[in-house]
């Protein structure tokens, strides 16, 4: 009983609201509430939080009531983690070099390692989308709609 | 009456023909088209993604350019559903189901052609239905007191969240995340920061392109990458004489048009039944009246014409109550909401008095943008359909480059871009967990308002709960909210399987979109 309620999906996704919904209304209590009719900041969080607990608990509720379903898994068959991965990095490195060397070798770094992420991607293609990109994105940023970010820059 | 809704339009026309109005409009249209045919990328990303583009234009250009964009998508995501099998937007995954064998029979241009003219058809008939709907609307709408106004958006984030997609349950649970996320920064009445964790950049809140990217940018790149296969285009050589339908197909698609079109505008009226359920509505419908609804799945021409009608007609018709109610219906409408709230135009019943410009160049350029997209279609189509042939593996890493760009030029904050990434990564978890991230964005968009206005209704009522049902007008959207939820419950627990299955198939596009060629 136990051991299928731990795979099914409602039974995390009831208990990560009935979480959020609980941490936010214990936070909302360090704002003012106030009454209902002055209401203070804390008032609606805290409401909300409640509501959120409770919604949560429905669901958890459906999990205990429907039979496990036939293809029930958290994460999808497939598991992407160098797609996954890599997506997350690409904006990263944009933080990371944008910040510190300019649009140019932000832009570089986040096309390129962000198409690393498909299993058929080479080396070579991913350079040569990530050269494309940033010569048409500058184009297009810098030149044309004129945002403030340097294109190269050293250190802040 | 008949005669204000003339001038009005005049001047509407005017404000839209005006030379820089009319070039975003095309633009927008343009663009709008161009993306959406990429394959896996639906109107809500390419709207997210092209948002940041717009705020450096002025206010009137910026909306025209964004609701260009907006419907340009859709008759690129039509092409790529019909063409490839490959449904980016819900409405369009029944589409597929009589689009795509026509393509196999080789009357894919024909299909396409169609669909261009069903979707002008509902397109007219929707904006009709705003021109004369909206300014009644508004009327009655001035009349709301702050407890009318929170229960009236209490039965549209209700509406929102149940009748979208996926559980219910779950679909109220995402709403009030957006409500919550609403909440981040600082208190409009007391200035206290509210769940900042003490970060300056999140004094003035989360920034609505950030939530957009992450949760239709990085969020789907995520769920979609190394999942979308190589797409066939064996069968989708179209040329521009293609897209002439036959007489007999023709003769076969008016009337099918005309009840799409029909169908698609009561569902835009019930709030909350955008264009996914009127397609689904419009399509069974077709199948039930037609002599012959067996052949329906094997290439009917009425099963592309019908439910492109019904979308387009119920989505000129989601603008009414966004624009003059500032309620929207679904996420897109909320994005072109806080893209209007960005512009510093504050959405709600005294646009259309405060703003004409907008609100009549609005209406006045769906007519010129849909006239570009018949234009820009018939003999671009050959283009389209090469632009169908590039894979995902290119399209993501260059989209995530926007995201990334987009959000900085918001506010040139490096900060944001690192808020939309971990929005994206929580965003992809509750996608594992079948939430649907729709209605967080809709709770977002109206959260800050919907508190104002139940702060302003209590301390009127001096504290009294009981304002909501002692107004006649609130208690009517009270009562509908109950129904509302009566009826889900209803649904659920007695019949749970037979109607369950059919209304998951109804509401999960994926559950049938991926059909074998």
């Amino acid at each position: 009983m136990f051991q299928t309620l731990l795979r099914k999906r409602d039974f995390y996704a009831g208990g990560l609201m009935v979480l959020l919904g609980a941490g936010v209304t214990l936070n909302s209590t360090t704002y003012t509430t106030g009454t209902l009719m002055h209401m203070g900041p804390g008032m609606f969080p805290f409401i909300l939080g409640i509501v959120l607990t409770f919604i949560g608990i429905l669901i958890f509720g459906t999990a205990l009531l429907t039979p496990l379903g036939e293809d029930e898994h958290i994460l999808p068959r497939s598991k992407e983690w160098r797609g996954w991965g890599c997506i997350l990095a690409g904006p990263i490195l944009f933080i990371i070099f944008g910040e510190f060397l300019g649009m140019v070798a932000g832009t570089f770094a986040c096309v390129f390692v962000s198409a690393l992420g498909d299993r058929t991607a080479t080396l070579k293609s991913s350079f040569l989308l990530a050269a494309g990109v940033t010569f048409f994105g500058v184009l297009l940023f810098s030149y044309v709609l004129q945002i403030p970010f340097p294109m190269f820059r050293w250190g802040r | 009456m008949i005669a204000t809704a003339f001038t009005d339009l005049w001047y509407g026309f005017g404000v839209a023909l005006e030379p820089h109005n009319l070039m975003w409009c095309f633009i927008g249209v343009l663009v709008g088209n161009m993306v959406g045919v990429l394959p896996g990328m639906g109107p809500l990303a390419t709207i997210s993604i092209l948002l940041p583009l717009t705020f450096g234009i002025h206010p009137v250009g910026a909306i025209l350019m964004l609701a260009g964009v907006f419907y340009g998508s859709q008759y690129g995501g039509a092409i790529c559903s019909i063409l490839l099998n490959l449904p980016c937007h819900p409405p369009h995954a029944v589409t597929c189901l009589d689009g795509f064998p026509l393509t196999k029979q080789g009357r894919g241009g024909a299909a396409l052609g169609i669909t261009v003219i069903s979707s002008f058809v509902g397109a007219s008939w929707g904006i009709t239905e705003m021109i004369f709907l909206s300014p009644v609307l508004v009327t009655v709408a001035l009349k709301f007191g702050p407890a009318e106004i929170c229960s009236l958006m209490l039965l549209g984030l209700l509406a929102g969240s149940t009748l979208a997609r996926g559980s219910p349950l779950k679909g109220v649970a995402m709403t009030v995340v957006g409500l919550l996320l609403g909440i981040v920064g600082s208190d409009i009445e007391t200035g206290t920061p509210r769940f900042t964790f003490g970060i300056p950049n999140l004094f003035d809140g989360v920034e609505i392109v950030a939530l957009a990217l992450g949760l239709f940018g990085i969020a789907e790149f995520m769920k979609s990458v190394n999942q979308l296969s190589e797409v066939d285009t064996k069968y989708s050589h179209v040329k521009f004489r293609d897209l002439r339908p036959s007489k007999e197909e023709l003769r076969r698609a008016w009337p099918a048009m005309l009840r799409g079109t029909l169908i698609g505008s009561l569902c835009a009226l019930i709030p909350g039944t955008g264009p996914t359920i009127a397609s689904f509505v419009s399509y069974a419908t077709e199948k039930k009246i037609s002599k012959t609804p067996e052949l329906f799945g094997t290439g009917m021409i009425e099963g592309v014409a019908c439910p492109e009608a019904s979308t387009h007609s119920s989505v000129q018709g989601d603008f009414i109550p966004t624009m003059s109610l500032g309620i929207p219906g679904d996420a897109v409408m909320a994005l072109i909401l806080g893209a209007l709230m960005i512009q510093g135009i504050v959405p709600g019943p005294q646009l259309i008095s405060e703003h004409p410009d907008i609100f009549w160049g609005l209406v006045a350029s769906f007519w010129i943008g849909n006239i570009i997209l018949v234009i820009l279609n018939v003999p671009m189509i050959g283009l389209w359909v090469k632009l169908l042939t590039i894979p995902y593996k290119y399209l993501y890493p260059s989209a995530l480059f926007f995201v990334c760009i987009g959000v900085y030029s918001t506010n040139n904050d490096m900060f944001q871009v690192g808020e939309t990434i971990i929005i994206g990564l929580v965003g992809y978890l509750l996608l594992l967990l079948d939430f649907h991230p729709a209605p967080v964005l809709l709770g977002f968009v109206l959260g800050p308002r919907f508190e104002e206005n139940f702060r302003r209704a209590m301390l009127i009522s001096r504290g009294d709960v009981l304002v909501f049902v002692e107004h006649p007008i609130s208690a009517v959207f009270v009562g509908l909210c109950v129904l509302l939820i009566v009826t889900q419950i209803y649904v659920r627990l007695r019949k749970p399987k037979a109607l369950l299955t059919e209304l998951e198939l109804n509401a999960d596009p994926n559950a049938i979109a991926p059909v074998e060629p």
